[in-house]
């Protein structure tokens, strides 16, 4: 019965990785940009959850306030920086996002310290489900699953069945070809942009409660989610959901049964799957 | 060389230079369409065809010249302006959404606002074999079949200019007609278009006014008709 609190766990923390994971797929396989910096729009919804909960004394008003934050922050972003590198090199994109990642570790010191913090579990939520007679489950962590799941839905209806999604798709296969038939491409990008921060920042509100605020925090799960995309294929969405549902439960089952080497679990997972596909489990077309 | 220049043309490039990189392809190039006119643009291969549509389309802005469309300035707009003026572009090459349904790739293109005769249920009568294949992905079209929706879904913006480059190139005989068909359909409804093919025949047959580009600069410009009764033009330019 424990691992099926680990493998709820893992799923937790892969739905998670996944919302962080799509956002990076999505900016790299439809506008070409490498965003070393989607780790650190993870930490800003993590402190924005935390300046916003004290300030209004409630996550469930600190959540829809942050996404509006951040989605203003990844249009600005998009509109004042990152525009500018699309027709260079990817070295650019790479130069400019770390140098995002410095200036916001360096605001986040500024303005909370470099202390570990804490926000709270919603009152509503703060209890367990008994699944036995001796174990019990937090629901704020099933909560965080659902809420995943259902975002997952919606960008799938999104991205599949609106017009808008379909011209997100036209542009990533063949841009200039979106562009003739009337497709205003960099308010696309904006768009994808500002989505893609939305999601990272969103995670990180709702993270939070469970895994506490701290400097770095970022940095850590930037490379995860890199792993992710990699695993899934580089512009899948849906690969990014299986990849990540894979190293969730990989990385929470490998800290139980290979307590040695946990943390290498997902890289050996890497290794293997790209091995076997080099291009990722779900190739975009 | 007699000026035929259009009135009030839909779409005008005046002085157009363009450039890949260094090489200059485009050495002022002058060229209008008037509304509902059927424009055969020729020239050999490597002549600048395909540079000219791409410049006037807005995927290459010109280093200098203008381009108006409808009257406006549009010279070094993006794309998508250009095109919500109502001028569509069917490249070399097609240029379908294969990550796309056939159906997906056609409303995707639909222009909900625009007056016009060509929407979903208009173009499926004018290409029926696209109407049993609209669950496809597009890539699992033939040729001819993806060709056919590369115009149905340009027609799906109800243009006021269609350029076509190429449209028949790599299909066989009997699709190819089909297509020249279709072109003559697209100009009884009242669309003005351009034409690039290395069928010069029935670019003169189906054209009012041609234009010959050599080496990126206008050598002819005129009647179709009057084209068709120079051959020698033709043998020295286009090499037939
Ligand atoms: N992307 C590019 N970069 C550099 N040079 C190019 C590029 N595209 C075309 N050219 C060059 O520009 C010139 C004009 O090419 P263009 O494609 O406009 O000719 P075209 O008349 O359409 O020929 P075709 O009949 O082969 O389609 C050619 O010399 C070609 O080599
Ligand atoms: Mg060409």
């Amino acid at each position: 019965m424990d691992y099926l609190i680990q493998i709820l766990n893992g799923v937790q923390y892969g739905l998670l990785l996944f919302l962080l994971a799509s956002g990076l797929t999505l900016i790299f396989g439809i506008m070409g940009v490498i965003n070393l910096a989607h780790g650190s729009f993870y930490m800003v919804g993590a402190y924005l959850a935390l300046w916003l909960t004290r300030l209004t004394g409630s996550l469930w008003l600190a959540l829809p306030l942050g996404v509006l934050a951040a989605v203003a922050l990844g249009a600005l972003l998009e509109w004042a920086l990152i525009r500018r590198l699309y027709a260079r090199d990817h070295l650019y994109q790479v130069l400019l996002t770390f140098g995002l990642i410095l200036v916001f570790e360096e605001l986040r010191s500024l303005l909370f310290g470099n202390d570990v913090h804490g926000v709270p579990i919603p009152p509503a939520l703060n209890f367990s489900i008994p699944l036995t007679e001796t174990l019990s489950y937090p629901v704020y962590r099933l909560f965080i699953s659902g809420v995943c799941l259902a975002l997952a839905a919606a960008m799938y209806l999104v991205i599949r069945k609106t017009r808008l999604g379909m011209m997100v798709r036209a542009g990533n296969s063949n841009r200039e070809m979106a562009q003739v038939l009337g497709v205003d491409i960099p308010l696309v990008f904006t768009f994808v942009f500002a989505l893609g921060v939305a999601l990272a920042a969103f995670a990180g509100m709702i993270a939070a409660p469970v895994s506490s605020v701290f400097p770095g925090m970022g940095n850590q799960i930037l490379i995860i989610c890199f792993v992710v995309v990699v695993i899934g294929g580089i512009g899948s969405i849906t690969g990014a959901m299986v990849a990540a549902l894979l190293i969730g439960i990989a990385d929470t089952l490998g800290k139980v049964l290979l307590p040695q080497f946990s943390g290498m679990a997902v890289y050996l997972l890497m290794a293997v799957v790209l091995i076997w596909r080099p291009r990722g489990l779900f190739q975009a077309t | 060389m007699a000026s035929t220049t259009p009135e009030a043309p839909i779409i005008e490039g005046r002085g157009l230079h363009a450039y890949y990189g260094a090489s200059h392809i485009l050495h002022g190039v002058n060229l209008a369409v008037g509304r509902g006119e059927t424009l055969g643009l020729l020239g050999r291969n490597g002549m600048g065809k395909t540079t000219l549509i791409r410049t006037l389309v807005g995927l290459l802005p010109p280093r200098s010249g203008t381009v108006r469309v409808d009257g406006r300035d549009m010279s070094g707009a993006p794309p998508h302006r250009i095109a919500r003026l109502g001028i569509a572009y069917v490249p070399e090459g097609r240029g379908i959404f294969p990550n796309l349904s056939v159906r997906e790739n056609l409303v995707m293109a639909a222009r909900p606002g625009r007056r016009g005769e060509w929407n979903f249920a208009r173009v499926l009568q004018a290409f029926p074999a696209l109407a049993e294949r609209l669950g496809h992905g597009g890539a699992q079209l033939s040729g001819g079949e993806q060709q056919m929706l590369t115009i149905a879904r340009a027609l799906m913006t109800n243009p006021e200019l269609l350029i076509l480059d190429e449209a028949t190139e790599g299909l066989a005989p009997r699709i190819s007609r089909d297509i020249w068909a279709i072109v003559g359909a697209i100009r009884a409804s009242g669309i003005a278009t351009i034409i690039v093919d290395k069928n010069h025949a029935a670019v003169t047959a189906a054209s009012e006014r041609c234009v010959l580009l050599v080496k990126g600069r206008v050598v002819f410009e005129g009647a179709s008709a009057q084209l068709r009764a120079q051959p020698e033009v033709l043998r020295r330019h286009l090499g037939v």
